[in-house]
Formats: structure tokens, C-alpha cells, sequence
């Protein structure tokens, strides 16, 4: 069947299966930041966000997302490079696989909660798992982030 | 993940019923968890086109389409207030937003799964299922009904007034629940609701005239059985429904006094 969505701005119009997920079909689509880390739609690296909302890419049915709006890294790609910015300041990532999804759902948690709590960020990313750190430079990047000022904003 | 020849964006619940019919087709809810499974299916069938993702409210109910997700239900206003936010409480805790986003009321309800926060939160209240075929029927009928191919249509939770608290243990966050507990109070009726035993959540009323919480809470537990798996013993289940149940006793008591 052939489904047409909007992928990081522009319109992408291809032939899907059935059980197409919406994770190959964005790979297909060259957007290689969105990964598949487990099989049981735990660990958050597929994130993307669908019509604005984080979700699972690798639960999701490319059928589904017909007519919607999608956006991987690629998409946002300034911004991106802002919060890889401040875990890199705090030694957040140690082999960085974790971070696109985390990434991309630090960017919905920043559009839909107004100056969240330290406990509300971790309950916002608990479906981030990294195996490699605790944590800890991650809260403490994040928070960073979320402080950050003046030029810093628009970056 | 399974594999699917094709897919269906019905027009109508008669279509999805019509197609629900052939054993190789599977409605698709959130696909969370159907996604685990493998092997080849027929049609899949997509309820997305029917506007079935509504929270309605009125003065009398509050009816939730079967597609309204997981993270719908943690964040409406008006169901959380009515019941003391155990919609918050009962969402909060599974796996994440992302995943919140995606699954369904529908799928959670259908699958009656034994660790299902959901299920055990909505059984504490007065809830309704509304099947295609099926009407409306109450929650607690459907819980022990076997596995049909019905589609489920929407949840129905009627004001009655009732009071209620949420609480739940994991051994890691993210995790299934070790066990899951929730608790309505209607004048002088408790209803009391205990998931993940690892067993289905089922619910028992008890009369709460002239008793202290910690022996309604004793009473309220030992009516439930409980099991071990990996996750924890049956008796260690049985000793956490027992002080969670008193916690959920008193925070309703606390809050109405
Ligand atoms: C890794 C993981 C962790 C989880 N942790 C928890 C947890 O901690 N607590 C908790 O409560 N739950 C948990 N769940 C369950 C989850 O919250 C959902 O309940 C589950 O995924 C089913 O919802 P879904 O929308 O994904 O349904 P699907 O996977 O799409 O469908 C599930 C079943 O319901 C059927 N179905 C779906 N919609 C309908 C309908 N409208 N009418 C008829 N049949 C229908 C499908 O055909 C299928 O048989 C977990 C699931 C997974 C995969
Ligand atoms: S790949 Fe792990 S949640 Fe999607
Ligand atoms: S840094 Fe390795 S998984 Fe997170």
C-alpha cells in the first residue's frame, strides 16, 4: 500500500507493507539515528516524535502514520547538537548509543512540561535506558540544559 | 514482530467486527504487545479512522474510546479529579512516555493481562465495558469472560461518588508490577482490588461499619489469592497486598476527614 507523511519537513510518498514499521521505514528514508535497541518496545532508542508526541517507532505502524508528521533527529538536528553539547559537558555518554532516543525525548519532555522537577524528568525519560552509565551525568546534562540562557536558547 | 499481508483502516466497528471474525486477522490497539508475537497474520485491522481516542465526560459518566491511550488517561483532568488521581497513579510507573503514548485503553482492558495496572485500577471503580456485539456489560463480567473475538468499543466509569487510591510495588522501575492494589469507598463499602498476584486482578466488596483499617485491610487481602513467579513468593505478595491495602484504607480515610 502506499502511505505519504511528512519526514523531518519534507513529503515522503512510498509503498509500505503491512506490518511495515514506522523504525525501517525512516531508515529507509536515510534518518540512520533511529536505532532498534531490544525487541519488547522497552529501552526508547526508537524514539521519533509522531504529530509532536514521543513514541515508539519500532512499536508503530508505518500504515499508521499515514498523513502524519514525523521527526527524527535528522529533523531537529541544531538542537540536537545543543543537548549532545551539554552531556558531553558532564561526561554524560560512555559508548552513546543510548542517546538519539534520549535525545528526542528530551526535546518533547522540554516542549510539554514548564520547568520540571528533578523527580518529573526522570519519571518523563524512565523509558530511556542507557546500560552503560547510572545516570547521574545524564540528570545532571539535562538539568544543565534546561537552565541554559540567552544564545544558548535558540541553539 | 509478526508479519501481516495486509492492512485495514476501517470505515466502521461492523467492518471490524465482520473482518475480527477470521482467526488469522488481529484487531491492532497500541501493538505494544502484540508486536512480541511472531508468525503470519491475515489482515490487520486498525480501529485509528473511527474516532474511538476520546475521553467524554458527563455528569454522569466518563467514557474512554478504546484507542485512547495510556498517557490519555494519565493526564485527564476531569477523570483524575473525580477519582483522587489513581489514573496518574496507576499509568505513571509503565515502562515510559513513549510507550504511554502508544498503548491503548483498548488493548490494555481486552488482553486482561495478570500484571495489568489498568485492569486492577478500573475494577475498584463502577466500570463498564461496551463491546460490538457483546453491549455493555460490567468490567468485572468481562474480566472472567474467556478470550472471544468481540471488539471492544469503549470503558464506561460512572460517577458514583466513589473515593479512591492506587498503589503499586516494582522490583525495578520500568519493570511489571510485583503487585498492583487499588481502593474505592462508597458510604460505608470498600471495594478492593489486587492485580498482579501474579493472577488477574479481581475485586471483592467488604463492608467497612465498625472497623479499624489495618483489620478491614486483613480482611480485604485474605480474600485473595496469591502466587510466586520470578518476580516474588505468594507469601511476600500476600504480606505487601496487606500494608498497601491498609496505605490505600487510610489515605481515603485521611482525605475525607
Ligand atoms: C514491555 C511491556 C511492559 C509492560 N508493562 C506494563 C505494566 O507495567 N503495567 C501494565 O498495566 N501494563 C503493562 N504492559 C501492557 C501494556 O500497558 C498494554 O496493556 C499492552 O501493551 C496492550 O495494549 P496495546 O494497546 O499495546 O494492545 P495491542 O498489543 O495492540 O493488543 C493487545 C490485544 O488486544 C486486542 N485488542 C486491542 N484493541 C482491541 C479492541 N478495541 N477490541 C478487541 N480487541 C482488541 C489485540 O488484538 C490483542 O490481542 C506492558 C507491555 C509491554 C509490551
Ligand atoms: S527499539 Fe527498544 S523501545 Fe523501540
Ligand atoms: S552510554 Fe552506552 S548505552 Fe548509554
Amino acid at each position: 500500500m502506499e502511505i505519504q507523511l511528512t519526514l523531518n519537513g519534507k513529503a515522503v510518498k512510498d509503498q509500505v507493507g503491512a506490518d511495515t514499521l514506522l523504525l525501517d521505514f525512516v531508515r529507509k528514508h536515510g534518518c540512520y539515528s533511529v536505532k532498534r535497541g531490544c525487541e519488547t518496545s522497552n529501552c526508547g532508542l526508537c524514539t521519533v516524535l509522531l504529530d509532536g508526541k514521543p513514541v515508539l517507532s519500532c512499536s508503530t505502524l508505518a500504515a499508521r502514520a499515514d498523513g502524519c508528521s514525523v521527526t527524527t533527529l535528522e529533523g531537529v538536528q541544531e538542537k540536537a547538537e545543543a543537548i549532545g553539547r551539554f552531556l558531553a559537558g558532564e561526561g554524560a555518554e560512555q559508548c552513546g548509543f543510548c542517546s538519539p532516543g534520549l535525545i528526542m525525548n528530551v526535546i518533547a519532555m522540554e516542549q510539554e512540561l514548564s520547568e520540571p522537577s528533578e523527580e518529573e524528568i526522570r519519571e518523563y525519560l524512565a523509558g530511556n535506558l542507557c546500560r552503560c552509565t547510572g545516570y547521574m551525568g545524564q540528570m545532571r546534562a539535562i538539568g544543565n540544559y534546561l537552565n541554559r540562557k540567552g544564545e544558548e536558547q535558540n541553539g | 514482530m509478526f508479519k501481516a499481508r495486509e492492512y485495514v483502516r476501517v470505515k466502521s466497528l461492523e467492518e471490524a467486527w465482520n473482518l475480527n471474525q477470521k482467526k488469522s486477522n488481529v484487531i491492532v490497539g497500541g501493538m505494544m504487545w502484540l508486536k512480541m508475537g511472531r508468525g503470519q497474520k491475515g489482515t490487520v485491522i486498525d480501529l485509528s479512522g473511527l474516532g474511538l481516542d476520546t475521553i467524554e465526560e458527563t455528569e454522569e459518566a466518563f467514557s474512554i474510546g478504546c484507542m485512547c491511550t495510556l498517557r490519555q488517561l494519565e493526564l485527564h483532568e476531569g477523570l483524575n479529579k473525580e477519582f483522587d488521581g489513581i489514573f496518574r497513579e496507576c499509568t505513571r510507573h509503565i515502562v515510559g512516555t513513549q510507550f504511554r503514548n502508544g498503548a491503548t485503553v483498548g488493548g490494555s482492558v481486552f488482553g486482561r493481562y495478570g500484571f495489568s495496572d489498568i485492569l486492577t485500577c478500573l475494577l475498584a471503580l463502577d466500570s463498564y465495558v461496551e463491546l460490538y456485539q457483546g453491549g455493555v456489560i460490567p468490567l468485572v463480567q468481562f474480566t472472567s469472560m474467556p478470550y472471544d473475538r468481540d471488539v471492544l468499543v469503549r470503558i464506561v466509569i460512572k460517577k458514583d461518588g466513589r473515593k479512591a487510591a492506587y498503589l503499586s510495588q516494582r522490583n525495578t522501575q520500568t519493570d511489571f508490577p510485583l503487585i498492583a492494589c487499588a481502593a474505592g469507598k462508597m458510604g460505608d463499602d470498600w471495594y478492593v482490588s489486587i492485580g498482579a498476584r501474579p493472577k488477574r486482578a479481581a475485586v471483592y466488596r467488604i463492608s467497612g461499619t465498625g472497623k479499624k483499617a489495618d483489620e478491614l485491610a486483613r480482611e480485604a487481602a485474605s480474600m485473595f489469592e496469591y502466587g510466586s513467579n520470578l518476580r516474588g513468593s505468594g507469601e511476600y505478595r500476600a504480606h505487601l497486598a496487606n500494608v498497601y491495602v491498609r496505605r490505600l484504607i487510610e489515605t481515603i480515610e485521611k482525605r475525607e476527614a
